[in-house]
């Protein structure tokens, strides 16, 4: 079986600097993948360029860039336009600006439907009432005719979800859409997403930072460190058996019940994420790496562990040492 | 993108510094007395259309007088009224802006208020009143349009002040134990200039335009003065023959405020980006 | 909301009554009316009979409070001038001036939206450096004098255009764009950096993360919230228009309310003045309660609050 979204060589360049380098990424139908790294690292660029949502100062390039088979690279402005909000659709961070403050929560929802499948505004109403009730709003009709002051974060944010699924997507991209959320309300949203996963077979691609979100949502994970993706596996794999230094060195810095003791140090990576420019050649962890050689700065390889986990370093396994 | 910005500013400063010197130097800029007759010799055109004559490069009016010299003369009493009107709304406008901003409560409420009726009052028909019921005089148009055109120093100058008000180094003035006055003088003012500078551009044109809007209705700058607005109303009569009769002037008012306007416009884009950097 | 209109209503009422004041104060500059009104050649006799005529010798605060509580029910008195009511007289040249200043407000707008919007959307490119460029020019341009030449330039020089009068609708085509041209750059400028504001918030992101077309992302979602302080300012801007009716009428003239106090004002005529000053302010303050109330009708948190 094919993936639903395969991405391969994505470069993205704002100006004279490098925001995704080489990143590849392959995501299933019905899986939720989840791309973690730290902020900056280049994660949500990689899903607006997915989008088609890049600012207008953006280069993007790839090898490949395919959804669902089709290659979206040449497709222009409008034809990205049908494919976001039918087949793909995506929610952000931030839920308090993220709806139009002038319009009802109702007509934001309907325009959704009456863009891509047409049909009567009555129609696209009830579909958004029934999708209200689908991510556990009380009292859809009422929310309808609700302005988006009127809600709190995580009500605007399950709206945003059920705005995203008005048209059935095949793929979600939820850009860190728990950060700016409450801890209680977090869970419920990774919940619902996560339930919602299973009964419509969506293909989720969640971006955070947070390992713990993870470890709650993952089927697959891939890490993105300074504009590469420099990891990809399973989620049990890269928890129990995480091979690239800079993997490592992130899942240090989690506590893990039963694995830390109180009074134990956390981990750290010392050192600063490096500026990457176009010139830039090498692995971008090398000046924080403890295993750093001086072919690091030169071409890097590609190992594979077994047929699902992926990783770019030069060190061979047998030279790690084990943490 | 900048050096298309900064080009305006440069080409706004020369037009103004030009006209600056053209007002500061004009009994040598032109051989003729602006206020002579010469009935023999009137409505002579410029010298670049036909029938012109070399002693007179701009022509003459409607009453023989060199057109050349009057508009030299002109730029002298828009310079004028421009300076001084921006110096005494300014004034005006700063005090009550600072004075809202700085104490807040109720003197602001009051200075709200007063800022809301002076917009509400038709500004070139009060100041066409005005001047009509106290008679006409240079002294009098700037008078008149400094007491009415200080709402905009008065509206930039509150909110510069309640912005600057709240920074930490203001509060240190006041644990220091300053006087109210010396944080206003010393902190405050210093710090809320570059915005008003760019109001004062403003400012200043607008009160060249009205007062040539003014003396074109015949109750501003009163005959026979040579104010640029007063010379359009005199050639409008002669416009249909003689069209550059008002061209001339009417050119030389425009480019004065475009150039003005041209200064403040840079003044702000310049400002803006240094208080980023 | 309600209080919010409560109080807005409340400044609006102190402002009039203010302008009241103001209009009443003004008339009183010149020290004696009734040797204003008499004129240079009158007599010691004629000017007492004039000052009894007019009520001129009752103490001042009586003629206050007489002319305010006249106003009050839109009696203005006599014109000194035009012997009639001021309030037929302006009455009769108001629609004059209304037209004009709604011709001049559709020109402006017309002309300020799309540009502005464009502007906004090609923000930083050469297009947008030229509609500021022109919006400075706009500004720049004395109205009294561009009326003379569009006059000379379209009326004589092309015939396209009546020079004078009020006849038909042609013959507010000149001076409504004269009017338009001070409001425009106002206008333009908001509009620009009211969708340059909306254009990058994050609810546009999302409208196009939903596949919406660019006419519906731009027209729909970015003008709504743009249009707020649009609507504010020409609000503002028709109100100075009508103030500003008084040169352009007179350089056409138009027989409007502009044109009946430049009159007035050069004929000593002040029971006409004091009410034309006092009407326009009326106006101008209504206009912008109006437009407070019509934002308050756009943005839906202002009308839940």
């Amino acid at each position: 079986m094919t993936a639903l979204l395969e991405v391969q060589g994505l470069d993205i360049s704002f100006g004279g600097l490098t925001a995704v380098r080489g990143a590849s990424l392959e995501v299933n139908r019905g899986e939720t993948h989840c791309l973690v790294g730290e902020s900056g690292c280049g994660k949500s660029v990689t899903a607006l360029a997915m989008m088609g949502l890049l600012p207008g100062n953006a280069v993007r390039r790839a090898e490949t860039l395919r959804f669902d088979g089709g290659d979206l690279r040449g497709l222009s402005e409008k034809e990205m336009s049908r494919l976001r909000g039918d087949r793909m659709a995506m929610i952000f961070q931030e839920p308090m600006t993220s709806l139009n403050p002038a319009y009802t929560v109702g007509s934001q929802m309907a325009e959704v439907m009456l863009r891509h499948r047409g049909g009567s505004r009555r129609a696209a109403l009830d579909r958004a009432a029934e999708l209200l009730a689908r991510v556990r709003i009380t009292s859809p009709g009422m929310r309808l005719g609700q302005y988006p002051h009127q809600l709190s974060g995580g009500l605007r944010q399950r709206v945003m979800i059920a705005m995203a699924l008005m048209c059935e997507p095949e793929l979600l991209i939820a850009d860190e859409p728990t950060t700016a959320l409450d801890v209680t309300v977090q869970a419920q949203i990774l919940r619902l997403l996560a339930d919602l996963q299973t009964d419509l077979g969506l293909a989720i691609l969640l971006i955070t930072h947070d390992l713990g979100v993870v470890a709650r949502t993952a089927h697959r994970v891939s890490v993105m460190y300074a504009g590469e993706v420099v990891e990809s596996a399973p989620v049990r794999t890269l928890f129990s058996r995480p091979m690239h230094p800079y993997t490592r060195g992130l899942l240090s810095c989690v506590p893990v019940p039963g694995k830390i003791r109180p009074g134990d140090p956390l981990g750290s990576i010392p050192g600063m994420v490096p500026q990457v420019t176009p010139d830039f050649a090498g692995c971008a962890f090398r000046q924080r790496c403890l295993l750093t050689r001086p072919d690091c700065a030169g071409p890097i390889a590609r190992r594979r562990p077994s047929a699902d986990h992926a990783y770019l370093c030069q060190i061979p396994p047998e030279e790690m040492v084990r943490s | 993108m900048r050096g298309w910005r900064s080009a305006g500013l440069w080409v706004g400063a020369f037009i103004v510094g030009f006209t600056l010197l053209v007002a500061i130097f004009a009994p040598m800029l032109s051989a003729h007395d602006p206020f002579a007759q010469e009935l023999s010799r009137r409505l002579i055109p410029p010298i670049w259309m036909e029938g012109g004559k070399p002693e007179h490069w701009l022509g003459t009016d409607q009453l023989g007088r060199d057109y050349l010299a009057r508009l030299v003369y002109g730029a002298r009493i828009s310079m004028l009224i421009g300076i001084m009107t921006v110096v005494t709304s300014g004034l005006i406008g700063i005090s009550l802006g600072v004075a809202g901003g700085f104490f807040g409560g109720r003197i602001d409420d009051v200075i709200l208020f007063i800022i809301t009726a002076r917009l509400s009052i038709p500004l070139i028909l009060v100041a066409l009143a005005v001047v009509s019921l106290v008679g006409s005089s240079l002294t009098v148009v700037v008078a008149t349009l400094g007491l009415l055109l200080w709402e905009r120093f008065a509206v930039v100058a509150r909110v510069a002040t309640m912005q600057v008000r709240n920074l930490d180094y203001v509060a240190a003035a006041w644990s220091a134990g300053c006087s109210q006055p010396y944080i206003v003088m010393r902190e405050i003012l210093p710090n809320i200039l570059s915005p008003l500078a760019v109001v004062a551009t403003l400012e200043m044109a607008l009160a060249i335009l009205l007062e040539a809007a003014l003396s074109f209705l015949g109750l501003g700058v009163p005959p026979p003065l040579p104010s640029w607005g007063l010379m359009i109303a005199e050639g409008k009569d002669y416009m249909f023959f003689s069209a550059w009769v008002i061209m001339v002037p009417g050119l030389s008012l425009f480019a004065l405020v475009f150039g003005i306007n041209l200064l403040g416009d840079g003044l702000r884009d310049l400002l803006k980006t240094g208080r980023v950097a | 909301m309600l209080q919010f209109l409560a109080r807005r209503l409340l400044v609006a009422l102190l402002v009039c009554i203010t302008v009241l004041t103001f209009a009443f104060a003004l008339t009183r500059l010149s020290g004696d009316l009734a040797i204003s009104i008499a004129g240079p050649n009158s007599t010691a006799a004629d000017i007492e009979i004039i000052r009894k005529a007019y009520g001129l010798d009752r103490p001042v605060i009586q003629q206050f409070f007489d002319w305010v509580g006249r106003a009050m029910v839109g009696d203005f008195g006599q014109s000194y001038f035009f012997r009639e009511r001021v309030a037929k007289l302006i009455g009769d040249r108001l629609p004059i001036t209304l037209t004009l200043g709604l011709v001049g407000l559709g020109i402006a707008l017309t002309v300020a939206l799309p540009l502005g919007v464009i502007s906004a959307l090609r923000e930083g490119r050469p297009i947008d450096r030229v509609i500021s460029l022109v919006a400075l020019l706009g500004q720049a341009m004395p109205s009294f004098w561009l009326g003379l030449v569009l006059m000379i330039t379209f009326g004589l020089h092309l015939g396209w255009l009546p020079i004078s009068g009020t006849g038909t609708w042609q013959h507010f085509v000149m001076p409504g764009t004269v009017l338009a041209f001070s409001a425009i750059p106002a206008l333009m400028r908001l509009t620009r950096s009211g969708m340059i504001d909306a254009m990058s918030a994050d609810y546009i992101r999302t409208a196009r993360a939903k596949g919406l077309s660019r006419a519906s992302i731009i027209l729909k979602h970015a003008a709504r919230n743009a249009a707020m302080p649009v609507v504010s300012i020409a609000a503002v801007q028709l109100g100075f228009m009508l103030g500003g009716s008084i040169v352009i009428e007179t350089v056409f003239a138009l027989h409007g309310v502009g044109f009946l106090a430049w009159e007035s004002i050069s004929k000593n005529d002040f029971p006409t003045v004091q009410a034309v000053v006092l009407l326009l302010a009326i106006i101008y303050t209504l206009l912008t309660l109006g437009a407070d109330m019509l934002n308050a009708v756009l943005d839906p948190r202002l009308r839940a609050s």
